[in-house]
């Protein structure tokens, strides 16, 4: 059907998209002209981009603002570092290690999007991003309290010190508290990374042209009607919500496979993230996927590019992205729009007009 | 004793959360939206007060006034440039994003001027402390001075609302706005006075909760601001006597919490009520529980 | 025995008797009509009749089960769809993608079929095209197919709600305010379009009208509710004619 070949096509240049930016970015890197700094940027830019999708499912899918995506990839981030961590000896194959620490990564924070998702996806909006925001916030805050150490007698806990741990001699701690985890085995790479972004593209868009994403996108236009045509709303609420925090996981593993040392600081997993990949969402259109995956590579590589404005960066994205919520959402930008369009439009007739 | 010297203090900081948390409430019942910049606000009220005393030597309560009159007219400003123009929007999220954005330009705004670094804050309560109970307990000035000026606050505005005009035009507005303005009241005017009077509390605030724990950055609003909505919330949004409830109730909560659970686990402590509090009675202690109609 | 079955439905909000002691029958195939003067509590009844609110009291039985307490979700799979006073379309979505939506509950493949794009979802998204374009043809929306909800003239945008709530497979459906805003010609395409909905599809309407050429046009009988309360009921003829209803549309 006609329809269909449509769809295919814009999800298609989508992927081309990603592919294409991944051959250029390798080429520049092969031939060693870009910056060690940008180079160093690749990594963490794949985790980013896998946010901002994730995050758009929410806010522009759904239509529901969470403020506490930081938190689900904090959950994948740490708990697939620690695994890696552990495993390090007992699984020498980086393959397999890395799977499963993803693995393990994306379901801990599915579960814990699921266990959020239930009490707190039935109350409004300004609820929501409320508390989304707090349970960012109580996850750092538990990592950062976290003492795990592991010795012959297997996995000690506390929440005071590494010293309360009791570890026998050749022990270890793994989780230090606010030094959070040191070693981990630097697993992420570019390629897996890009790898990770199309995976991502294959289920966000495929379950956005699905059924079940018809049904999502119901709620968030109208859903006393969604009710009212037998759609259950607390169930693809949870969906969409659930595998938003899972794929905002697997960005947590890519994030933290890629450190010396995990931490736990309110500039890469607290509020100030949460707010980055907001920006981001908002700068691509909400709802647009393709638009978060441009806007999140723009966004953390033109900082860079331009160093001079370092200082000024964060006050840029605040001021941009309060002119683009006013642009796109007041009725008034609208009606201007729309009759600048309509000139636009009836100017071009003219001129055709006049050319015969 | 220091069970009652921790619920002073909880009462004391609890006060500060409820002069906040009523500006929340009153946007939020008024304007029908949650102002996520509030928090800063009070930071730039904090910053203004310090700019007066150290740079200008003006007294501490003349600095309090420069800053009140600053943090309004900025409030005032902030509605009509970035949420006014979103009032109608066809999407509740955008205004929420904008109050983001204009929270994170104030925060950052603050860093550019003032830096990173954390600055001392000289109190501008008068009042000395007082000795109680043959000097086993003291109590500060500043939790005196906190918790007396909640009250006043309370009151002054409980009799504002309910006897004078304009109170009652913010009342007519909070329940139905287009009826409002169809009987005459200018709702743009009663959204930018309850906007004044939010940001005029949010600068006391500043003023008191630096005077009490005197460490100023630029993020030094962002998390009161978040406990205060959290206890305007818990006392039921859009209610006057819930904000102050809610406010004290969490300010008891958190200082108790810091000081027999564990300091880093207040935070998380605190915000696990609100979630608790939502699941169990989403429209709070005092809240209304408004249907959608069909 | 009759497809809706009402008996003594009352409900209160706060201290206001909405609706008191509020009884309707109607047979399959009926065209009905619920009238009254405005506030008289109509939409409130379709609000008891879907779920949307639960009532203090009463009766409600759907081809013999009861529907009190149910969910509205549960509502609608039971037989019973609706439209609604301000249209609620799903304005980011097309057209077909609208009546799709409508097509949920009965042409299904689950989430992970969906995502991993395995045979059963091009079956299904297949037979669901074909049926929501079989339904979009009948209203004349089908070259509109492609076109945001949003974009639709009002007239398309209420003939698109309908369609949306044909999709569910309803047994009853239930019109709020089909006319509203509609001028004279639109409304007499409205009638047209109502009564072959009822003979194409076998379909019972109850509808909620104020415009008064259109209710004494379509329907078959009528219901008049006042203050909450059932006031006359029977043939249409006979309730417009009565004087105890005339007082109450245009006062004493």
């Amino acid at each position: 059907m006609k329809k269909m070949n449509k769809m295919t096509r814009n999800n298609l240049i989508t992927y081309l998209i990603v592919i294409v930016i991944y051959v250029i970015a390798q080429i520049l890197v092969m031939t060693g002209s870009i910056s060690s700094l940008l180079k160093g940027l690749l990594v963490p830019l794949c985790a980013y981009v896998i946010l901002a999708v994730s995050l758009n499912l929410t806010v522009g899918i759904l239509g529901e603002l969470s403020l506490g995506h930081a938190g689900f990839m904090c959950v994948g981030a740490f708990t697939s570092a620690f695994f890696s961590k552990c495993m390090v000896d007992v699984i020498p194959t980086t393959g397999v290690r890395y799977l499963l620490a993803l693995v393990i990564g994306a379901v801990c924070a599915g579960i814990c999007g699921i266990l959020i998702g239930i009490p707190v996806l039935r109350l409004k909006g300004d609820y929501l991003a409320i508390v989304t925001l707090a349970f960012g916030e109580i996850i750092k805050n538990i990592v950062n309290a976290l003492f795990i150490g592991k010795d012959a007698s297997g996995f000690h806990f506390s929440t005071k010190d590494s010293i309360s741990l009791g570890l026998e001699e050749g022990g270890k701690v793994i989780v230090n508290g606010p030094q959070g985890i040191t070693g981990t085995p630097k697993d992420s790479t570019f390629t897996i990374g890009v790898v990770l972004i199309l995976i991502t593209l294959f289920i966000v868009q495929n379950l956005i042209h699905s059924r079940s994403g018809r049904a999502i996108m119901a709620i968030r236009d109208n859903r006393i009607a969604a009710e009212s045509i037998g759609i259950n709303i607390t169930k693809y609420k949870l969906m969409a919500f659930a595998i938003s925090a899972t794929l905002a996981g697997v960005a947590g593993v890519i994030y933290a496979h890629n450190l010396a040392t995990l931490t736990a600081q309110p500039k890469n997993f607290g509020y100030n993230m949460s707010i980055m990949i907001l920006v981001f969402v908002v700068l691509g259109g909400i709802g647009n996927i393709r638009g978060s995956i441009i806007a999140a590579i723009v966004l953390t590589l033109l900082p860079e590019l331009l160093r001079g404005l370092n200082d000024y960066r964060m006050l840029i994205y605040a001021v941009v992205l309060i002119i683009m919520m006013l642009f796109n959402w007041s009725p008034k930008a609208i009606e201007w729009r729309e009759k600048y369009a309509a000139k636009l439009k009836s100017g071009r007739k003219k001129n055709a007009k006049e050319a015969v | 004793m220091s069970f009652v010297s921790y619920l002073i203090n909880g009462i004391s900081l609890g006060s500060v959360y409820a002069i906040i948390a009523l500006g929340y409430t009153m946007v939020y019942g008024i304007a029908k939206m949650l102002n996520f910049a509030h928090g800063d606000v009070i930071m730039i009220g904090a910053y203004v007060v310090l700019m007066m005393i150290t740079g200008t030597g003006v007294p501490p309560m003349a600095a309090v006034l420069i800053a009140i009159v600053f943090c309004t007219v900025l409030g005032v400003v902030i509605e009509r440039i970035a949420y006014r123009p979103l009032r109608n929007a066809s999407s509740s999220l955008a205004v929420l994003i904008t109050a983001i954005g204009v929270s994170y330009l104030l925060q950052n705004i603050a860093l550019l001027i003032f830096g990173a670094n954390t600055k001392s804050f000289t109190s501008v309560v008068p009042i000395p402390a007082i000795k109680l109970a043959g000097g086993q307990l003291t109590i500060s000035g500043e939790a005196i001075a906190t918790i007396i000026s909640c009250i006043v606050i309370m009151t002054a505005l409980t009799l504002f609302i309910k006897k004078t005009k304009a109170g009652q035009a913010m009342r007519a507005v909070s329940e139905d706005k287009g009826a409002a303005q169809l009987m005459g009241i200018n709702v743009n005017g009663t959204i930018a006075l309850t906007f004044a009077i939010g940001s005029a509390l949010a600068a006391v605030a500043g003023a008191l909760l630096c005077s009490a724990y005197p460490t100023l950055t630029p993020y030094t609003g962002a998390m009161p601001g978040i406990k205060a909505f959290v206890a305007a919330v818990f006392g039921g949004i859009g209610s006057v006597p819930g904000a102050m409830i809610g406010g004290i109730l969490l300010g008891v909560i958190e200082i108790f919490g810091k000081a027999y659970i564990s300091s880093q686990m207040a935070d998380a402590i605190v915000f696990a009520v609100l979630i608790v509090v939502l699941i169990v009675k989403p429209t709070g202690i005092f809240g209304k529980n408004i249907q959608e109609k069909v | 025995m009759a497809l809706l079955e009402v008996k003594n439905l009352g409900i209160s909000f706060g201290g206001l008797r909405a609706v008191n002691e509020f009884h309707l029958e109607i047979e399959k195939g009926c065209l009905y009509g619920l009238i009254g003067p405005n506030g008289a509590g109509k939409t409130t009844v379709f609000n008891l009749l879907t779920g949307v609110y639960r009532p203090n009291e009463g009766i409600i039985k759907l081809d013999g089960e009861s529907i009190v307490g149910k969910k509205t979700i549960d509502i609608n799979k039971a037989g019973i769809a609706r439209t609604f006073q301000n249209i609620r379309l799903f304005k980011d979505l097309t057209v077909l993608d609208n009546v799709k939506a409508g097509l949920h509950n009965h042409y299904k493949y689950s989430a992970l079929e969906g995502i991993f794009r395995l045979p059963k979802y091009y079956k299904v998204e297949k037979a669901m095209n074909e049926k929501a374009m079989e339904l979009l043809e009948v209203f004349d929306l089908h070259n509109e197919a492609q076109t945001l909800a949003s974009n639709l003239p009002y007239g398309k945008q209420r003939k698109l709600e309908i369609t949306r709530a044909l999709a569910t497979e309803p047994k009853l459906l239930l019109l709020d305010e089909p006319a509203a805003g509609m001028n004279p010609n639109e409304t007499q395409e409205l009638m047209e379009t109502i009564r072959f909905v009822r003979d194409k599809f076998d379909m019972t309407i109850l509808l909620i009208e104020h415009d008064m050429k259109l209710v004494s046009g379509i329907c078959e009988k009528l219901t008049v509710l006042n203050f909450g309360e059932v006031l006359a009921e029977g043939d249409t003829a006979e309730v417009l004619n009565n004087p105890e209803v005339i007082k109450a549309y245009l006062g004493e």
